[in-house]
């Protein structure tokens, strides 16, 4: 699904990313822990595509192809889903017509039928029924004034809508109190599948208590520094970053 | 000593050797004070010439280097060429609207008036008192420049009155129409009696070729009475070689709700007055604007909100969407009277720069000579958000469709306070189209 080799990036002409390589096949969810600055969002804006992210070496490799070549908006449509940690808000857009856009636009660059307005409606209905999402919440701006809670629902359900087959979700545990995080989790958990990855960036282990990794790696001044399995999440959470940073060094 | 003689450009010449014709040819209706009126207007333009960027008024919009010649007064157009405009469907055209058809800023009124009234000034009709008392009052803004042009060269004025509590239905079309490959100025002005407790709501739209370099330059008053309610809305579609002026000067009563919506897409240069006399208490007064502009269209949008009485709440909000070279202006200004007190108004000009070569000039300004009042405004340019179109894009909506759906959203948030759903939707298409078009 995806191979990243080698990665360098900056940004501002600071290097961020030194040298990360990551491997994730069809069906694996991945986390990625690792304390601040060590360079786990650049990683998800290097994936999706943001301008002002400059890759100076590496590569990366997405169902076989130059992941790096493409627009942002390709990416979307060939499978690749961010969420985001800080859902951008968006006056004057309703939710429902940014979704209908986007869920539209992707079709369209997949070759699928345009959805008809009862279709997409029906569609957007059962999804956000899933995820506690009310249609009072469909008819406003884009995340204005929405909750902390509100806006990662938002993005879960974006990703249900888009049907991605690689999703970043980066820190969607922040800023939700238990009970949001157990509706996030859930959709995150609904879509899981064998045709499709995810890479969960945190900084916590309380998430992947809840949605329970294959492979865990933690990252470090811009590489990744160690795997394993869902224990070093654990490892990580009785030590801390600092002990396992003292290790490596 | 001798006096200064100022030079004088092709248009101010043009107006100066005009006149004397013109205001003969005029002279069989109106009697002597509608040719005093038009007298003491062109002794302004004589005097002061046409007003130019060191007038500060008019320092975006440097109307002397800008209209180098007047084009001829237009002639009363052809039967043809009214039948012609009558066929044409301008952007906003609402089907059960009392439509008044205006040919090169003549009448040919195509209505049968139900619960109002239409009067001509050059026809000679008897006026009701309402009308006559506002005819008889002293114009504030005689002296500006547009408005003078106006009355020196008006060839009619059009009386629309609404009687006390009437409450009209459907919607009133000025429809101001230029026809015909010839270069001419036009001239049309309406005055509108909204009497107590009565309601309305007003569309004017302006049009004409591509191509011509005509001149319009319109003035419409609107005195509305005590509670009454007015929604008036403009659309500035006029030809892309046009130059055009147009004022709206309104006055309100006691608790008179008064809305204003003025969008502009065409012309080459364009300058919409807006002035508001709040003369009774605790009115209520909302003016949006938006206004599309590409290539090296210019476009002028100058307000004055004058409180002249207490209690009153005025909310602008402008927006302006600048493609290319263009440039938009917005001046606005609130001026609050010792007297009124309790005065609420804010006022916002926002402008998005699509072309690195657009300009856009914002002066909003606050006179403030009461204590208890509650006055703000603000004013932003800048490009479109990269963070915003970096989340649509990711999301899978390509950057041209992201960009669309962001602009739509900015003009969105003015078009989006008419009241009337029609309209709202009629400019909004106007909007989608302008943005279908770029390039």
């Amino acid at each position: 699904m995806l191979e990243i080799k080698n990665l360098h990036a900056e940004v501002a002409d600071r290097k961020i990313l030194q040298g990360l390589d990551l491997k994730v096949k069809a069906g694996e969810v991945h986390a990625i822990m690792g304390p601040n600055g060590s360079g786990k969002s650049t990683l998800s804006y290097v994936l999706a595509g943001k301008d002002g992210y400059t890759v100076t070496e590496g590569s990366v490799q997405y169902q076989g192809e130059d992941l790096l070549a493409l627009q942002p908006e390709e990416r979307a449509a060939k499978g690749v889903f961010l969420a985001f940690q800080y859902p951008i808000e968006i006056p004057g857009v309703t939710t429902m017509t940014f979704l209908r856009t986007a869920v539209n636009s992707v079709r369209k660059q997949r070759g699928e039928a345009e959805l008809s307005t009862p279709d997409f409606l029906r569609f957007v209905r059962e999804k956000a029924k899933d995820l506690n999402i009310d249609q009072e919440m469909l008819k406003r701006a884009v995340n204005v004034g929405f909750s902390g809670g509100e806006k990662k629902r938002n993005e879960i359900l974006q990703m249900a809508l888009l049907e991605p087959k690689l999703c970043v979700l980066d820190e969607t545990d922040s800023g939700l109190d238990i009970d949001a995080l157990k509706v996030v989790a859930d959709g995150v958990n609904a879509l899981r599948s064998p045709q499709r990855s995810m890479i969960v960036i945190t900084h916590y282990q309380r998430l992947l208590d809840y949605i329970v990794p294959d492979v865990v790696h933690i990252m470090a001044k811009g590489r990744i520094v160690r795997t394993g399995g869902p224990d070093l999440a654990k490892e990580l959470e009785e030590r801390g970053y600092a002990g396992i940073e003292t290790e490596i060094a | 000593m001798n006096e200064v003689q100022p030079i004088r450009t092709d248009a101010e010449n043009a107006i100066i050797s005009r006149f004397p014709d013109f205001a003969k040819k005029q002279s069989h209706w109106g009697g002597a004070e509608i040719a005093r009126e038009r007298t003491a207007a062109f002794e302004i333009l004589k005097s002061k010439g046409l007003p130019s960027r060191r007038v500060e008024e008019w320092k975006y919009t440097d109307l002397r280097a800008m209209l180098r010649d007047m084009p001829s007064p237009a002639e009363a157009p052809s039967r043809e060429a009214v039948e012609v405009a009558a066929r044409e469907k301008s952007a906003i055209d609402l089907s059960d609207a009392f439509k008044f058809l205006f040919v090169n800023g003549k009448n040919f009124a195509m209505v049968k008036a139900e619960g109002f009234e239409i009067y001509s000034l050059a026809n000679g009709d008897k006026l009701p008192k309402a009308v006559s008392d506002t005819l008889a009052r002293e114009r504030k803004h005689a002296l500006n420049a547009a408005v003078a042009l106006n009355t020196a060269f008006m060839t009619d004025a059009t009386i629309i009155h609404v009687p006390a509590g009437k409450r009209l239905a459907r919607p009133i079309h000025l429809a101001f129409r230029h026809e015909g490959k010839i270069a001419q100025s036009s001239f049309p002005r309406v005055l509108i009696v909204v009497e107590q407790g009565a309601s309305v709501t007003i569309v004017e739209t302006q049009d004409g070729p591509a191509g011509v370099a005509y001149f319009d330059n319109a003035l419409v008053e609107i005195d509305a009475g005590d509670q009454a309610e007015v929604n008036h809305v403009r659309h500035n579609n006029a030809g892309g070689a046009s130059i055009t002026l147009s004022t709206l000067a309104v006055r309100t009563g006691h608790g008179t709700k008064f809305s204003s919506f003025a969008m502009a897409t065409g012309g080459a240069i364009s300058r919409h007055q807006m002035f508001f006399d709040l003369a009774g208490k605790n009115a209520e007064l909302s003016v949006q604007g938006a206004t599309l502009l590409r290539g090296k269209q210019h476009a002028d949008n100058t307000m004055i909100a004058d409180h002249m009485a207490g209690g009153c709440v005025g909310r602008q909000l402008f927006k302006t969407v600048l493609d290319d070279n263009s440039r938009g202006v917005f001046q606005g200004l609130i001026i609050v009277r010792p007297h009124s007190q309790k005065t609420d108004g804010k006022m916002m000009s926002s402008a998005l720069l699509l072309g690195d070569d657009a300009e856009m000039d914002n002066k909003p300004e606050l006179e403030i000579f009461a204590d208890d009042v509650q006055c703000g405004h603000g004013a932003t340019v800048g490009a479109l958000d990269e963070n915003l179109l970096f989340y649509l894009r990711a999301r899978g909506i390509p950057r041209r469709e992201a960009e669309i759906l962001l602009i739509e959203s900015f003009v969105g948030d003015a078009i989006q306070h008419i009241e009337n759903e029609r309209v709202r939707e009629a400019l909004m298409s106007c909007a989608s189209a302008w943005l279908a078009e770029r390039s």
